[in-house]
């Protein structure tokens, strides 16, 4: 444990810096439900909530909202509770859209539809995976992120197999305004943060992951990218930033479970 | 008071049922499920069951057993196991056919169902592959203009899940059939028990109607005798689902029954220990009440 002290004065590690560009998609959400879905995003989630958007609602990963900053796979009996929110409830925000969900999925094509029903032909798959889950809800409804902890080109494919996550060309095809609830904001993986702020809201590299190049990231995904002239790199954390994760939220490192240390 | 008594053996509520018949089962993945029902429903030669669920463990064991000709859910999963190893067999062999609906989807049909209209409408579903793989789902043109001002709006038309019966479990029940939960959600559980045209409900323990107040307030009386057509008493009769504050998930167990979709003599030799033997044998083999 000595070493992990010295570590954990160190210099901010990738899991950190995944944590702190989740927290940066729910910024200027004010008072809506921000519901990341993982380890790195509920870290993020709750990171955004203790600094920059202090009025974010958050659930207690079971049936409440809890008001503290709960260390990933807390103890429901520890949240301090503001409302109840079971599954039920959980459908009527979400319907009206009071929520920012950040999900997983195993492919995304460029318009960021997203799959994690299943690998091959639905009728009967190669491999079953979650099914949809609430994947075409909370898309249409409300806004939506993604968090990637593997970036490859396997994830990041020209054609997914089934969508379950409605992508940006799918919600614009939709007669009838009927993909005016639908925003993909970002999509945060191991290696970079992407965004739709294209004409023609396709996948675009937004910043890079401090160490990591273009051509990684190039080679990592399985559809053309848009590479803007000059990429930034993604946002390290502030001192603040790295006490709240290290010692409040996550002060057993299950970040390191989903991005092992550098 | 003049409290009917529906009490019932599980064996008495599964031979109230039929092959081919469309089951509703409450819960939501590996809790709070009516286990002591469907592992009697293992031990009946029930076949051909349309299983609708927010699918844990019924759906993998009902599936393994050949009982199932096809699910609708939400989801299949154990939770501490994310893909439910039986199910995901089944689906990649073909052996069930399938309707994996939006989780939201599931709740309006059930609702649909015990309202007694033919759809609800939703936004969910629009724009993914849901309406192309499941032909059976339909849009309608909205009517009315949206309350933001959009005209002939498309909405996805979910159809009324009926059912010939659901099977759920609560913690307290009294003889009449009024049901009291006392964990955190009630899942779907009363839409289950409306949208059915027989719901039967296990309970860990049937208590004196004047005595639901000791175990919990009255929001927790959430299940009326008006929708229950009898109710089973058994101690454990969610293991090896969660059911808290009673009890929480056998993870151990689960584990186990995991493992027997490696191969058939696995499959085998855990039906033979714990699923074609009588419920008390199963009780004592996994330590309830001891």
């Amino acid at each position: 444990m000595s070493n992990e002290a010295v570590l954990e004065d160190g210099a901010p590690t990738r899991a950190e810096i995944c944590c702190v560009a989740v927290a940066e998609c729910f910024r200027g959400d004010g008072e809506i439900l921000a519901n990341p879905i993982g380890t790195i995003p509920m870290i993020g989630g709750r990171l955004a909530r203790e600094s920059f958007e202090p009025h974010l609602v958050m659930t207690d990963g079971f049936a409440g909202f809890a008001a503290n900053p709960l260390p990933p796979g807390a103890d429901p009996a520890d949240a301090v509770l503001e409302a109840w929110n079971p599954y039920p409830q959980m459908f009527q925000v979400l319907w009206n859209g009071r929520r920012h969900v950040m999900m997983g999925g195993s492919q995304f094509d460029r318009f960021g539809n997203q799959n994690f029903v299943c690998i091959g032909d639905w009728r009967q798959p190669r491999f079953q995976l979650l099914g949809f889950r609430g994947a075409p809800g909370n898309t249409i409804n409300h806004t939506t992120s993604y968090w990637v902890p593997a970036h490859n080109a396997k994830t990041f494919v020209e054609r997914v197999d089934v969508v379950s996550g409605v992508g940006n060309d799918r919600a614009a095809a939709l007669p009838a305004e009927g993909g005016r609830f639908h925003e993909l904001r970002r999509v945060v993986t191991n290696l970079a943060v992407l965004d739709f702020e294209t004409p023609d809201r396709s996948m675009r590299l937004r910043s890079l992951h401090p160490g990591v190049t273009v051509d990684e990231v190039v080679a990592a995904t399985g559809f053309e990218l848009t590479i803007p002239d000059s990429v930034p790199e993604s946002r390290l954390p502030t001192d603040e930033e790295l006490r709240l994760i290290r010692e409040v939220i996550d002060p057993a490192g299950l970040r390191y479970t989903e991005v092992p240390r550098d | 008071m003049a409290i009917p008594d529906k009490r019932m053996t599980e064996s008495e509520v599964i031979g109230e049922l039929r092959s081919g018949m469309t089951i509703g089962i409450g819960g939501w993945g590996s809790r709070r499920k009516p286990m002591s029902l469907i592992r009697e429903l293992l031990r009946s030669d029930l076949e051909d069951l349309t299983i609708v669920s927010y699918g844990g463990p019924d759906v993998g064991l009902l599936s393994r057993a050949g009982k199932v000709r096809k699910v609708v859910s939400g989801f299949v999963s154990l939770d501490s196991i994310a893909l439910e190893p039986h199910y995901r067999i089944a689906r990649q062999s073909g052996a069930i056919e399938a309707a994996e609906w939006d989780e939201g989807m599931l709740l309006l049909g059930l609702q649909a169902a015990a309202w007694r209209v033919p759809f609800l409408p939703t936004r969910a579903g629009l724009g993914t592959d849901l309406p192309t793989l499941m032909p059976e789902l339909r849009t309608v043109t909205s009517p009315y203009p949206s309350p933001d001002g959009v005209a002939d709006e498309p909405l996805l038309a979910v159809p009324a899940l009926h059912l010939d019966a659901a099977l759920i479990h609560m913690h307290r029940a009294d003889q009449g059939g009024n049901g009291q939960f006392l964990n955190s959600d009630l899942y779907m559980d009363d839409l289950m028990a409306m949208g059915a045209d027989r719901c039967y409900m296990s309970c860990e323990q049937i208590v004196a109607t004047e005595d639901f107040p000791k175990f919990g307030s009255h929001h927790t009386q959430r299940i009326s005798r008006l929708m229950t057509a009898g109710v089973v008493e058994r101690r454990g009769g969610a293991h090896f689902t969660e059911c808290p504050p009673d009890y929480g998930r056998d993870e151990a167990f689960q584990k186990e029954y995991a493992a027997t979709a490696k191969s058939d003599e696995a499959w085998d030799a855990f039906r033979a220990k714990y699923l074609d033997v009588p419920e008390a044998d199963y009780q004592r083999l996994v330590g309830i009440g001891s």
